[in-house]
């Protein structure tokens, strides 16, 4: 139960610190986009860590919820900021749809299923360029909070920072619930899971519900931040990008997923000076956290401190 | 004689060409212990799963508390009062041992999604009360102090024991065990023999695996031997032991003299 609050409040420190330290208005953007990758990456961690569910398709929802922010103004004339919940609720309902027969599947099986889902997302919003204006992305407008207009990265860097500590409070709370039991016990053994009265389908597809609208949600913020979106939102690599994350900062751990956000995010920036080996030098190190913390980041650094004596 | 609260009859399943079982049946009983015996592969763990719910039956039925449960999966079986432990343990092995049992509680958790997201009181309640009950039923089972250990640093034989914690912490009208001693010291096996005789007395109907042959004839009230998926006997303890087909395919002249003993 401390554990949880230590969590929340490490983070919040960290958020309410960090700017102290930044030289210059380009780092709020950065941070901003750890956030609210960071919170993307949080949903996924309620699938993959929680329920042992993998998923190659996040993207796919992060790109809906982005997506929704922009056809939402343009062909409901909506305000933006209503988009948000209705792109939330829109990716937890294709969730729901698509969750129902794919999560029959395990292991590779579903890895596979999953990654078709986020290819297929991506590939209408290249190919319906009349609606989405195709591989060039398209437009989001300007979204206003009773009468205030984010702008730049420090406001948006607060705005996620916010959605960040919410999100993560949120998966806190379900991993010490009975919902969050029920996850972890069909992770371990689903056989058993099920003899205990476990609906092993329903709460896998609750888990992946949770998971795509984490996604929208961060899509959408992600969207508004940036006043524009392309489908490389929704693509692969970003979908690969997501795993990779919750795996390295611990798929166990919710700040776990903090932290890999950070990793990925941060990393690439790091490494510019390597100019045209930095891709070479990130997988590099991604290879060399697996092999040295497999556990993940956290969990890892959490054992490394407690072996150490008092 | 008490309630019959579970009865498979004429149950019989396929793998490919090979008839795992053929017609076999038993009733179990409120507060006795019901021990199917045979040789490996006679079938048991299979009409287990059957009964239970992991597997499907090619022909039989099922009947569970008065009502047809043959076609019915696992976790409905769960919340009409069934559960049941594993010859392989399928312990959680990532959660601590409260845990396990708490994860038991599942069906008595009366606490929606929403109020586990938002933490509300119901959830908070829910939890407080999956603790008190995974604690009460660690101590029964002699697994207190090991509670908030992970299950995976546990000893077998106290795995054993939190298997059966878990099973009972769904308050199951009927207990299926599949060999609880097996892999257990004399020690762990006198106490589990204990545990099974305390939770009968509760009124549940225990239906046990084993192939400890003084713990079967010492505990139960009835035995059925299988042997290559067919029913070889059904009786008492005493029926059983002296029956020579018994004693030639399963049990032997030593198992008998052991059995004997008990």
């Amino acid at each position: 139960m401390n554990a949880r609050w230590a969590t929340l409040l490490i983070l919040a420190a960290v958020i309410a610190v960090i700017p102290w330290f930044f030289p210059s208005g380009y780092y709020f953007r950065v941070a901003a986009l750890v956030w609210v990758t960071a919170l993307g990456a949080v949903g996924l961690q309620v699938l993959m860590g929680q329920a042992g569910q993998v998923s190659l398709g996040h993207a796919g929802f992060v790109g809906i919820g982005a997506y929704a922010m922009a056809l939402g103004p343009k062909y409901l004339g909506l305000p933006v900021l209503a988009c948000l919940p209705l792109g939330a609720v829109l990716a937890g309902l294709i969730a729901f749809l698509v969750g129902r027969p794919i999560l029959r599947l395990k292991g590779h099986y579903l890895a596979v299923a999953t990654l078709g889902f986020g290819i297929l997302v991506a590939l209408v919003l290249v190919s319906e360029i009349a609606i989405t204006g195709g591989p060039d992305g398209i437009r989001i407008p300007r979204p206003e909070i009773f009468g205030w207009r984010p702008r730049g990265g420090e406001a948006w860097y607060w705005i996620n920072g916010a959605a960040l500590l919410i999100g993560v409070w949120l998966a806190l709370n379900i991993q010490h619930s009975p919902s969050g039991r029920a996850l972890a016990a069909l992770h371990d053994s689903e056989v058993a899971a099920r003899t205990i009265g476990i609906d092993v389908a329903r709460h896998k597809l609750r888990a992946f519900v949770i998971a795509a609208v984490y996604g929208a949600v961060a899509g959408g913020l992600m969207a508004m931040m940036n006043g524009f979106v392309t489908p490389d939102a929704a693509g692969f690599l970003q979908s690969v990008e997501y795993v990779t994350m919750v795996v390295i900062g611990g798929l166990a751990s919710v700040p776990g997923a903090v932290v890999g956000a950070a990793a990925l995010v941060l990393l690439p920036q790091a490494l510019t000076v390597f100019h045209e080996y930095e891709h070479a030098v990130l997988g590099l190190l991604i290879m060399l956290f697996m092999i040295f913390l497999r556990v993940g980041i956290v969990p890892g650094l959490a054992t490394l401190l407690r072996r150490r004596p008092a | 004689m008490s309630e019959v609260l579970l009865s498979a009859d004429n149950i019989g399943i396929g793998f490919g060409g090979l008839r795992a079982l053929d017609g076999v049946g038993f009733e179990a009983r409120a507060g006795e212990v019901l021990a199917i015996i045979g040789p490996n592969g006679a079938g048991k763990t299979t009409l287990f799963n059957i009964v239970s719910g992991l597997y499907r039956a090619d022909t039989g039925r099922v009947v569970l508390a008065g009502q047809d449960v043959t076609q019915a999966p696992p976790h409905r079986l769960a919340a009409l009062g069934l559960s049941r432990t594993f010859q392989n343990l399928q312990v959680f092995f990532r959660m601590t041992a409260a845990e396990n049992v708490m994860a038991g509680r599942h069906l008595r958790e009366r606490s929606s999604l929403l109020a586990d997201l938002l933490r509300l009181p119901a959830a908070r309640r829910a939890n407080r009360a999956s603790r008190d009950a995974a604690m009460a039923l660690l101590a029964e089972v002699g697994l207190a102090e090991h509670a908030d250990r992970p299950a995976g640093s546990l000893p077998y034989g106290a795995l054993k024991r939190l298997e059966i914690a878990r099973a009972l912490a769904t308050e199951p009208r009927v207990l299926l065990l599949d060999e609880p001693a097996a892999g257990c010291n004399p020690v762990e096996t006198a106490e589990i023999d204990h545990l099974i005789a305390a939770v009968a007395a509760r009124g549940i109907a225990v239906v046990l695996i084993e192939h400890d042959m003084k713990m079967v004839m010492r505990i139960s009230r009835q035995v059925v031997v299988l042997n290559q998926g067919r029913l070889l006997a059904a009786g008492t303890p005493a029926e059983v032991r002296n029956n020579p087909e018994v004693i030639a395919a399963y049990l032997g002249l030593h198992g008998a003299k052991e059995a004997a003993l008990a």
